[in-house]
């Protein structure tokens, strides 16, 4: 048997999106920019994908520029604020807990003058509304936060932190990191005061190499790749059609029945997060597993290096990731565990638990045995 | 402008009858590591000389790098390749030579000439000076000096004449396969690939062995190795690498055994695995990247520990090397980016906090004594389910 429980790291992509990439990619190959007939019908994919995408959010088509993923619409809406609004100030307010995608663009601007102001979390992975509210500064240009942390589920309250920020300033904008929020919620941007939000479709189970960045047509941003003028001179480059394609038809698929899917994740991880609880020396990181977002569970199993539990369990078909799965490049520390606080013991053997809707129980049950099953013996051989 | 390349090759040239020998290894190993280069090659043997002839365009930079990786090799030198048409063609030939290679610069230089051609009008004394007093004419700012010259023009009157006067370095070492082979104990740190490049060097072809130990070393780990095996294999030719799983032996070991003698009883059971690789391979010795004094398990004790339980001579090449003396071997034959890859190798994962730097051989046995139960049995079953992988 196989599990696959890695869902916040990739997704398998939905059978209509491979079926419309290989179509994109055989047939209706044209590039959009073409005057031709091939080019007509090719854009035709890129609008299909822009409406669907729009209807999700209900906002217009033309705010949706399509990127190559999660980590550029990050970067360019930090980097395209910052410079569109170096004249108006130069102060930006985030929290200490980002994905590297936002702390790290962040962290180079700091570098370049702007001042940065970070946000702390408690060891659930709230953070003070009321802090928050204090940072923002009439020079402030930009708020960017995350809406699910990647690696312990938690969920920040971007509406509140919305209405703050159009309350103290409403010339600063706010942008949401929604990479893993994206096809978990209902994301409403005009309502919620977000004027910038990142999406990623491989997490989507779309393809991957391709995202969107939605830009409120009142908020004015730099773009950063200049060249042949696509999409309206914000983002040149030839369309990517296949992966645009099968974006717009997994946002489409992922938000048709949003409710009952995370509804059934949520109770699956419940179910997880209970039946963890009757194995000795387990913790649960991050939220309450009430509380956090409905597929993503970090849990420390104490004594247990992480790294060899991971490689236990990929022997018998269960993938999971040890920290967050996009920082294995590293060779440092999460920095959201080190946010959160997390003990030494904790951050050693906390591994994250994500889910989809194709998530099953007999999975889950299968993945609850076998850990049952190695972590004694893991345990004893510990390092000394 | 080049054609030809005149191969140097000093040690090999003194091995009396057996030379022959020595030659055609050096030849193979040129036809071996010039088969992906573009362009079409001949390789010859001549008169104590091996020239490697372009018979086609063919990417000069690319056929250097190769050339660079074949053991037993001093010199590279590219030639020009020039039919005999009396010595004034060739003294317009060489003028220009000269100027185009090194443009009037202000050096000295020297004209050396070997005439096998014995029907050749001039002696080599009369060509030397001849051609001397063009490049005079032809360069100004350079100078004659007989004894320390900057640049030698080498002109060698054969059935056609060949002119050079750059001297690429090779790798030096001996031509493979000219010097046995041996088992090199391979991890994925930064000295092991090292140490199996320096043996290679000296013309042993190379195999070797992997202890992985998963699920406390992971895919990647091994994967590591492999590209590690690969790297070595630009210069050593097709190594075989034996990825023994080791996991259940060092579990055993941590079972019975005293924590601080872990890593030493682990060691000298690689060693013995190795060995029975280095044997079923037909392997004279065996290689390690072991170091005096770098870490606990190198001290010399620790040395003498492991080195105890071998049959067969154990090659240390790096032994008296600082770190920085193999780190600059490893960035020079392209292994260093590759060994600091952060994947925990199977000797690190248990390793006390404390380990023995000063092992005393009796008690090492004496603890060895307590795996007598099972240990014969996995060591048999971790040599029976190795799997063997060509890197290359």
């Amino acid at each position: 048997m196989e599990a696959y429980l890695d869902n916040s790291a990739t997704t398998r992509c939905y059978e209509e999106v491979r079926d419309l990439v290989v179509k994109t990619m055989m047939e209706d190959y044209g590039n959009p920019s073409a005057m031709h007939l091939k080019g007509v019908e090719a854009e035709k994919y890129v609008k299909e994908a822009a409406k669907k995408i729009a209807a999700t959010l209900k906002v217009q088509e033309k705010e949706i520029y399509f990127t190559s993923g999660g980590t550029e619409g990050d970067n360019w809406a930090l980097l395209g604020t910052a410079m569109a609004k170096q004249r108006q100030g130069k102060h930006i307010i985030t929290t200490v807990f980002e994905h590297s995608a936002v702390s790290a663009p962040l962290a180079w601007l700091e570098e370049q003058g702007y001042e940065i102001t970070r946000i702390p979390v408690d060891e659930e992975g709230n953070l003070s509304l009321e802090q928050l509210r204090a940072a923002v500064r009439k020079d402030t240009i930009l708020v960017s936060t995350m809406y699910v942390n990647n690696e312990m589920g938690a969920v920040v309250p971007v509406e509140e932190i919305g209405k703050i920020v159009k309350e103290k300033n409403p010339a600063a904008l706010y942008h949401v990191d929604a990479i893993q929020a994206y096809g978990k919620y209902r994301i409403y941007p005009k309502r919620m005061g977000i004027d910038l939000l990142a999406v990623s479709g491989h997490k989507i189970h779309g393809p991957k190499g391709v995202g969107f960045l939605y830009i409120s047509e009142k908020a004015k941003i730099r773009p950063l790749i200049l060249g042949g003028g696509q999409q309206g001179g914000m983002r040149s480059g030839t369309d990517n059609v296949p992966g645009i394609a099968g974006l717009g038809a997994a946002a489409e698929r992922i938000y048709r029945d949003l409710e009952a899917n995370t509804e059934q994740m949520r109770k699956l991880k419940l179910y997880f997060a209970q039946e963890l609880g009757k194995i000795e020396n387990v913790k649960i990181n991050g939220p309450k597993p009430e509380q956090g977002a409905p597929h993503i569970l970090n849990v420390s199993f104490l004594g247990v290096r992480s790294e060899v539990l991971l490689h236990t369990l990929e022997e018998m078909g269960i993938y999971v990731s040890a920290g967050s799965a996009c920082s294995s490049h590293k060779r440092t520390g999460s920095s959201t565990m080190a946010a959160l606080g997390l003990s030494p013991e904790q951050k050693e053997s906390a591994v994250r638990f994500s889910f989809s809707e194709f998530t099953s129980k007999e999975e889950l049950d299968y993945t609850l045995d076998a850990l049952k099953k190695v972590l004694p013996m893991l345990r004893r051989y510990a390092r000394k | 402008m080049y054609k030809a390349f005149l191969i140097k090759y000093a040690e090999i040239a003194i091995k009396g009858k057996n030379r022959y020998i020595f030659e055609d290894a050096l030849v193979d190993q040129i036809k071996y590591q010039l088969r992906d280069v573009e362009g079409t090659f001949k390789i010859v043997k001549e008169m104590g000389r091996i020239f490697v002839y372009a018979q086609s365009e063919f990417d000069y930079e690319e056929t250097i790098e190769a050339l660079k990786r074949v053991f037993g090799i001093y010199g590279i030198c590219p030639a020009i390749v020039l039919e005999d048409e009396g010595f004034e063609a060739l003294s317009k030939e060489v003028a220009e030579y000269v100027k185009k290679v090194y443009g009037d610069r202000k050096l000295t230089f020297k004209v050396n000439t070997r005439r096998n051609k014995k029907s050749y009008p001039m002696q080599s004394m009369e060509v030397s000076s001849a051609l001397g007093g063009v490049i005079l004419d032809a360069c100004p700012n350079m100078k004659v000096d007989v004894h320390h010259p900057d640049v030698f023009v080498n002109v060698e009157i054969r059935n056609k004449i060949y002119l050079y006067s750059e001297n690429i370095p090779g790798p030096g070492g001996m031509p493979l396969g000219t010097n046995g082979s041996a088992m090199l104990l391979l991890s994925g740190g930064i000295d092991s690939p090292v140490a199996g490049y320096m043996i290679a060097k000296r013309g042993v072809k190379i195999d070797a062995v992997y202890f992985h130990a998963p699920p406390y070393t992971s895919e990647r780990a091994k994967q590591k190795v492999v590209d590690l095996a690969r790297l070595v294999a630009r210069y050593s030719g097709p190594i075989r690498l034996h990825v023994v799983n080791f996991t259940d032996i060092q579990l055993y070991i941590y079972d019975k055994c005293p924590h601080e003698e872990l890593t030493i009883i682990m060691r000298r059971y690689m060693m013995k695995i190795a060995e029975q690789f280095a044997k079923a391979d037909g392997c004279m010795a065996l290689v390690t990247g072991e170091s005096i004094g770098q870490v606990a398990s190198q001290t010399i004790h620790s040395l003498a520990a492991t080195n105890e339980v071998c049959t067969m001579p154990v090659f240390r090449p790096v032994i008296g090397f600082d770190k920085q003396e193999i780190v600059d071997v490893a960035n020079k034959i392209n292994t260093y980016e590759t060994s600091i890859l952060p994947y925990e190798d199977c000797c690190t994962i248990f390793v006390a906090k404390h380990p023995v730097t000063k092992p005393n051989i009796e008690i090492i046995r004496r603890s060895e004594q307590k795996l007598q139960e099972k240990i014969e049995d996995m060591v048999k079953e971790a040599v029976d389910t190795a799997e063997t992988i060509l890197c290359q």
